[in-house]
């Protein structure tokens, strides 16, 4: 029976890792602009040509 | 979770009003850069025209930097550069004090600051803006902030100064609104991050309780005891993160009760404590496990549509502080050097020069020889009053043409224009107008206690050890949250439809007070006809070039909006200097010229045989009492007008109230069966006229043309600004309408109406879960595993059902899609 205590605890540590990552993704900005980013990853990596 | 997904797209609503409102009705020829009807071919490269020469301008520049993937990635993506803001205009942020407060940083080498730019709306915007720093030298980089419209520039101050900046910026479309207002808005976000944090934790801690309660639904008898303490107490630790989620709700109940003021927040709040209190109990006790996963479900799901309303409300909110519209700094003299200053430097004996289209910041005295101050902004009609040197003039005026010198009389907190804007019909609904919702759930929670007292005392006879767990399970299951869901989703839903349509509304309480209107009151100039696209002919002797100046002079000194139209439609002619000048009020004009006398008004003032039959206005011109010719002005009314008003008039009372002379009173009585036709009001008046309305018990609803109405905005129960211009309006209204969608007024008010049934409807589908679940709940059967079915399905099915019912009935309105 204890197996399954130690299972359980684990997995509810890994997912308190997982809910800590989502805790500093939202801290460090990520869902601040949710629309900019979704533009902006299409967009060519072509840098405009300078003047020439 | 089609809510969710439905959520997803109100961004875009944004972007496709935007469109809609560049996009002509008519094949005609669009310009290639901001997508505006061009009629001319006058500004044309290689095939591709435009309609003015500031767009050419841009597309040179993006042309000659190979920036010209700005046309590929959206068509038409440019900005009308035809009602921009002048550069001179940020002359101010030279200024060191006004420097320091626009940077978030500043050093020799980098200096950062961040821009709202309101004209942000598509996938090109932040293309070219992001692709700044290869246009303009010094720029270093730069990021969009799309949802907020900001730009962020990171710049070489050595290389680049900030006015440089912004005035490339103006040169390209995008002008920043540079606004006192801006600054403490820095704090607000953090708000949204916390949403974020707590429905992810919020969901976390449900998915996990929901996994450990899974044994105690598929009903496992025999389990270890051991283990069900310890699943137990692993539920009620995971429980404590979603208590932290509901705080929100705990907080707003205890001031609530604080201030005794009921909101939907104190029922929740019960249920929420009742739900953690009892399974606490249960799990230390080992009775049971609890009702945690039906807790955090519940939380889940309400936090989803609070996120889901902040959401509705960002996209739309456009109120901003009244200081937004005074310019930052204003020019002064100090001795014969112009220097910029902030406007609450400005003290009584300064000296100020204002720009063509500035607004005059305090109370002053004109010390050049006239100036043409616009006052629309504050009053009402957009007729320049005419002032003469040594005039006093208020505040909030705006000088029409060259700059003028003023004199400071009143320091500006005193002045005039704060002083209307401080007046009380300007603090709109804050306290009087209790939301429905607040209402309902007033009852609802005596009900809710009523029967939970009642549970306990009969369960007393029957089963005294059942009693506790009767009269918890009542204030579990009857926690309102999919009363307190309907609201928001229906709310949300249809302020998402209207703004599809045309109509964006300030807040969703608004959708509320238009389902009850009874009276709708329309300005007619701007309006009920179109603003600028008056057609004028002319028909008669070709005018020479000299009377052509003589007319443009007469016109400009006029003040009635005809003369305004005329001196358009005359376009750049050089002024000169009449010998005498007289204006007879709504009649004409009359001068005289280098020994000549000229005329210029109705046929009547000229004496002329008019033909009454013509609908449009015509104004004459004779010189030396011989008639010249005539222009004739077209009175273009919205189209599909007389639907409208019929419409509208059938089932709510209409008038038109409007600053102009009644000349056209009576086309509008017969042609438009319009019953009440109010004319010749002045702002105040107009003003009034509301107020006397509310008076008598009306709920009114007024439509403006912008600025030009404020007070009376202001005074009605609704405030609408018709715009031919998205960045067209006052802190003064409710909402905007896109004059294109004039024709779906009817439509709209009737959405809003249809909205409130449908707020009803899901308040008696969420009270018939309630009573199913009472009744469970009162004979004693709630078990965990029926609370966790129970409460999220009634949460779902009115999301659902608000969402889907809303969508219908725009449909069946043609409203939406």
């Amino acid at each position: 029976m204890n197996i399954i205590v130690m299972l359980i605890l684990i997995s509810v540590v890994v997912a308190l890792t997982f809910l800590g990552a989502f805790y500093w993704a939202v801290k460090s900005g990520q869902f601040d602009d949710t629309d900019s980013p979704s533009v902006r990853m299409l967009m060519d990596d072509k840098k405009p040509r300078s003047k020439s | 979770m089609s809510y969710y997904l439905a959520a997803l797209d109100i961004t875009f609503d944004w972007i496709n009003y935007r469109n809609n409102m560049s996009s002509p009705l008519a094949l005609n020829t669009q310009c290639f850069h901001c997508g505006d009807a061009c009629d001319a071919d006058e500004h044309v490269i290689e095939e591709k025209k435009f309609c003015c020469l500031g767009c050419k301008t841009v597309y040179e520049i993006l042309n000659e930097n190979g920036l010209c993937d700005y046309y590929d990635l959206e068509q038409m993506p440019g900005i009308s550069l035809k009602s921009q803001a002048e550069s001179h205009q940020f002359d101010y942020l030279q200024s060191d004090t006004i420097q320091r407060k626009l940077h978030s940083f500043q050093s020799d080498s980098k200096n950062i600051v961040t821009f709202h730019i309101p004209v942000i709306h598509c996938s090109s915007c932040i293309w070219l803006l992001e692709n700044l720093s290869s246009l303009v030298k010094g720029v270093l980089f730069t990021r969009v902030h799309f949802t907020n419209k900001e730009l962020t520039v990171y710049y070489n101050p050595g290389e680049l100064s900030m006015v440089d900046l912004v005035k490339y910026l103006v040169k390209l479309g995008y002008a920043p609104l540079i606004t006192l207002a801006d600054k403490p808005k820095k704090g607000k976000r953090n708000v949204g991050h916390l949403l974020y944090l707590k429905i992810g934790i919020a969901g976390f801690c449900f998915g996990n309780i929901m996994l450990l309660a899974f044994p105690e639904y598929l009903g496992f008898e025999g389990v270890d005891t051991q283990l069900q303490t310890f699943f137990g107490y692993l539920s009620a630790f995971l429980s404590l993160p979603v208590m932290y989620a509901a705080s929100d709700y705990l907080v707003s109940a205890y001031k609530g009760i604080k201030h005794r003021y009921f909101n939907i927040d104190i029922p929740i709040s019960l249920g929420i404590l009742t739900l953690f209190l009892r399974s606490a109990y249960e799990v230390i006790t080992t009775t049971g496990v609890g009702y945690f996963d039906s807790l955090a479900g519940l939380i889940f799901f309400l936090l989803i549509g609070r996120w889901f309303q902040n959401k509705t409300y960002q996209e739309l909110s456009f109120e901003r502080d009244y200081k937004s519209y005074f310019p930052l700094a204003v020019d002064k003299m100090e001795g014969i050097m112009i220097k910029p200053v902030q406007v609450s430097l400005l003290e009584p004996g300064d000296e100020i020069i204002i720009k063509n289209n500035e607004l005059i910041p305090a109370d002053s005295v004109l010390l050049s020889k006239s100036a043409n101050i616009d006052y629309s902004f504050v009053t009402g009609e957009s007729m320049p009053d005419h002032r003469k040197e040594g005039d006093y003039i208020y505040a909030g005026g705006r000088q029409k043409g060259t700059s003028i010198r003023l004199r400071v009389e009143k320091p500006i907190s005193q002045s005039y224009l704060t002083q209307l804007w401080n007046n009380e019909a300007f603090q709109k609904n804050a306290v009087g107008h209790q939301t429905l919702i607040d209402k309902i759930s007033k009852y609802f929670t005596f009900v809710i206690i009523g029967i939970a007292f009642a549970a306990l005392l009969s369960w007393y006879w029957i089963d005294t050890t059942q009693m506790v767990l009767v009269f918890t399970s009542v204030l579990i299951v009857a926690c309102p949250c999919a009363l307190a869901l309907s609201v928001p989703f229906t709310l949300g839903n249809t302020l998402r439809a209207m703004g599809r349509s045309g109509l964006y509304l300030k807040n969703a309480s608004i959708i509320e007070v238009m389902s009850k209107l009874t009276h709708i009151v329309l300005d007619k100039t701007g309006t009920i006809t179109h603003g600028d696209k008056t057609k004028i002919t002319y028909e008669g002797t070709q005018l020479s070039e000299n009377d052509k100046q003589v007319v443009k002079s007469m016109v400009l000194h006029s003040t009635h909006p005809l003369s305004k139209m005329l001196a358009d439609y005359l376009g750049d002619i050089k002024e000169v200097t009449l010998d005498a000048y007289m204006e007879q009020a709504g009649k004409g004009l009359q001068a005289f010229y280098d020994g000549l006398e000229y005329q210029v008004g109705s046929g009547e003032f000229i004496g002329v045989e008019t033909n009454e039959k013509a609908t449009g206005t015509k104004v004459y011109i004779s010189k030396l009492d011989r008639l010249l010719g005539v222009f004739e002005i077209a009175n273009s009314y919205r189209r599909g007008l007389k639907q409208v008003i019929a419409k509208l008039q059938s089932f709510l009372k209409l008038t038109i109230l409007s600053g102009d002379n009644d000349a056209e009173k009576q086309t509008l009585k017969d042609q438009y069966a319009v019953t009440n036709v109010v004319f010749d009001k002045k702002p105040e008046e107009k003003l009034e006229f509301l107020k006397e309305l509310s008076d008598d018990g009306e709920i009114t609803m007024m439509l403006g043309d912008g600025l030009n109405d404020a007070g009376a905005l202001q005074q009605s129960d609704v405030g609408i600004v018709v715009a031919d211009n998205v960045n067209n309006f006052t802190p003064a209204s409710d909402g905007i309408l896109d004059a294109k969608a004039f024709d779906k007024l009817p439509a709209f008010i009737a959405l809003s109406k249809s909205s409130t049934r449908i707020i009803y409807a899901s308040f008696a589908l969420s009270f018939l879960y309630n009573v199913v679940g009472l009744t469970f709940a009162v004979s004693g059967l709630l078990t965990p595993v029926l609370a966790a079915i129970l409460m999220p399905l009634s949460s779902i099915t009115i999301v659902l059902f608000t969402t889907f019912m809303v969508n219908l009935s725009a449909r069946r309105l043609n409203l939406g899609k």
